[in-house]
């Protein structure tokens, strides 16, 4: 199953991914409550040493920008060795072996497990990101902007590397992205994060055919169409509000068309409005919609 | 209607370790006055360079750039100065082209003050207050600083300050790629408002091409310092018939649940443009390339009307 979350910046993604790895840098930040459930076991709970097994061996991320994300001084070869020996019994000579074929599978020639990363393109560091993530057969995979540094063409190649990845292993995805293209092209099901929470969640048709909170509906309206021409773009009015002086009520309010008197005050609850899509606003609590 | 700029087999070749660079090979285009052409291309392919060239803000290797029907190809710095007026540029990061340490009225004023346009403060401050208005600025910015301002305004300013000495062309390098989504539509619509009360040419070179589409009259894809196609951004989106194109508009993701997957993924990555040699710079990765492609360099032939295409195989690709 893959889910996308689907924001602007700023609207909390990246930050939640981190909070599921126990990433998140404390201080400033700290986990306040809540429960992350993986496998049925609270990672939350985890003593560290134990949350060290589990990330980059059952769940590992990969990080929007591969330029900074690599190390600069250790081979490629050595980068993939070194979480393959982490979490598994090989020796040196395996670890290297593993290295070259995982090499292979992202599509890069195994010989060039000694080469280092400022020796490869934008695309190509993108994928040797990604042969580390996989390197030990995550069952879980957390992408954060996986192809927003890349270009279009090498994009195509890096989604289809990871549909794929899939069909062979069953690995789960979350795919963190602003891009609403690429939740299409590889998601399942989609939640879209403003200002922190889910203001809509549902299955790829419930938001790409049904959407119903006024921000999603913004932010499909805001995209040049390909396919159709309007001489204007429709904007949401105003920015993402600063998250540390969010607005109080619905978080949306001061950008909200709809808009009333009662979105202003108090917290809205998620509203289920079928069996697999919720949506968090006030006109659906009310019966106005 | 006039045509404001024409480039002739512009070059722009930079000299590296490993040899020469031929970041603009042999590009020619004109742009009307009032028009946006847009210039499309991946990480690589020379179109910021191509923009820059044009500006002289790097010296160009050969080719011609005529620029309201006189040749500036080679200028004095003093006549380049006066160019500058009218030939602007914004950048796409609006967080490193503005100065840190000035406030955003004296970003803005700085043009006027460069020009001596405006003696007096007082009429410089009016001048400012008037292009803020314009883009959208509120008032209480004027004396903030740009780590105040988020993405969107600080390209405001940054569209400002092109603005205020009212040029004829802006190029506008990837204006918006750094901004939020839902800031892009802003920035667009704001860009395309101001073209239609100025008369302004755009020259617009990006990488998104939903964006390109949606400001551009016309169309250029660069793919290794060279166009190997030209059209009208309708046609090209209807008609592409250059096999980089047709790989490159299909890979564009599409918003769109159950959208038909109709995509062409090309082989490897964009090769690099050191020491070329004669054939068809797009042919390790083409799916439909032969032998004489690699021999031998295509021209840019024009394949129906106003529409330019560089490869050697196009009718037989298009069934043409």
């Amino acid at each position: 199953m893959r889910r996308g979350g689907v924001g602007d910046p700023g609207a909390g993604n990246p930050t939640t991914a981190l909070g599921i790895m126990g990433l998140v840098p404390d201080p400033p930040g700290e986990v306040l409550s809540g429960s992350v459930l993986f496998e049925g076991q609270d990672l939350l709970q985890l003593p560290e040493k134990n949350m060290r097994e589990i990330r980059g061996g059952k769940i590992s991320m990969i990080f929007q920008d591969p330029m900074t994300s690599l190390n600069p001084v250790m081979t490629v070869g050595e980068q993939i060795a070194e979480v393959v020996l982490l979490h598994s019994r090989m020796s040196k000579q395996e670890a290297r072996k593993k290295a070259m074929e995982m090499l292979e599978q992202v599509g890069i020639p195994g010989g060039r497990c000694d080469d280092y990363p400022h020796q490869f393109s934008g695309g190509m560091k993108q994928r040797v990101m990604i042969a580390i993530a996989l390197a030990c057969s995550p069952e879980l995979l957390i992408a954060d902007e996986p192809t927003t540094a890349l270009d279009v063409t090498i994009q195509a190649q890096v989604l289809e590397l990871m549909r794929n990845l899939k069909r062979e292993y069953g690995t789960s995805l979350i795919l963190i992205t602003h891009d609403l293209g690429v939740v299409a092209k590889i998601c399942d099901k989609v939640a879209v994060v403003y200002a922190g929470e889910i203001i809509e969640y549902g299955t790829l048709e419930d938001i790409y055919t049904d959407k119903r909170h006024p921000y999603t509906i913004g932010l499909f309206d805001s995209l040049p169409d390909i396919e159709n021409e309007a001489a204007e773009l429709k904007v949401i009015q105003g920015m993402v509000p600063d998250p540390s002086n969010l607005p109080e009520g619905c978080k949306f309010h001061p950008r909200c068309p709809y808009a009333q008197e009662g979105c202003k005050h108090g917290r809205v609850e998620p509203v289920q409005i079928s069996e697999t899509h919720m949506v968090r606003c006030g006109r659906f609590r009310s019966g106005e919609v | 209607m006039a045509e404001i700029l024409r480039v002739e087999e512009l070059t722009k070749y930079f000299a590296t370790k490993k040899g020469t660079l031929h970041a603009v090979d042999g590009v020619s285009f004109s742009v009307e006055e009032g028009k946006t052409l847009g210039i499309v291309g991946e990480s690589g392919c020379g179109k910021s360079t191509l923009g820059r060239v044009i500006l002289h803000l790097h010296q160009r290797t050969g080719g011609r750039i005529v620029f309201q029907g006189k040749d500036i190809s080679d200028v004095t710095p003093a006549q380049l100065k006066e160019l500058r007026k009218d030939m602007q540029i914004i950048f796409q990061d609006p967080y490193a082209s503005l100065n840190p340490r000035m406030s955003i009225g004296e970003i803005i004023a700085e043009p006027l003050k460069i020009y001596k346009l405006y003696p007096s403060k007082e009429e410089r401050q009016k001048k400012v207050r008037e292009i803020m208005d314009v883009v959208g600025l509120a008032e209480r910015t004027y004396s903030l600083y740009p780590h105040e301002l988020d993405g969107g305004r600080r390209q405001r300013v940054g569209i400002a300050r092109a603005l205020i000495l009212n040029p004829r062309l802006i190029v506008c390098d990837e204006p918006v790629s750094a901004l939020d989504v839902s800031i892009q539509a802003q920035i667009l619509n704001l860009m395309m408002e101001l073209q239609r009360e100025r008369n302004l040419t755009y020259l617009f070179i990006t990488h998104n091409l939903s964006v390109v589409k949606h400001i551009s009259d016309d169309i250029t894809v660069m793919y290794l310092g060279q166009m190997v196609e030209k059209a009208g951004a309708s046609e090209i989106f209807a008609h592409q018939y250059h096999p980089y194109t047709k790989a490159l508009i299909s890979a564009i993701p599409q918003p769109k649940y159950n959208a038909p997957d109709q995509q062409i993924i090309l082989k490897g990555e964009i090769t690099s443009p050191i020491n070329v040699t004669k054939s068809c710079r797009f042919a390790p990765r083409c799916i439909y390339a032969k032998p004489e492609c690699f021999e031998r360099e295509p021209q840019l032939e024009e394949i129906s009307k106003d529409h330019f295409v560089k490869c050697h195989f196009v009718r037989e690709i298009n069934g043409l």
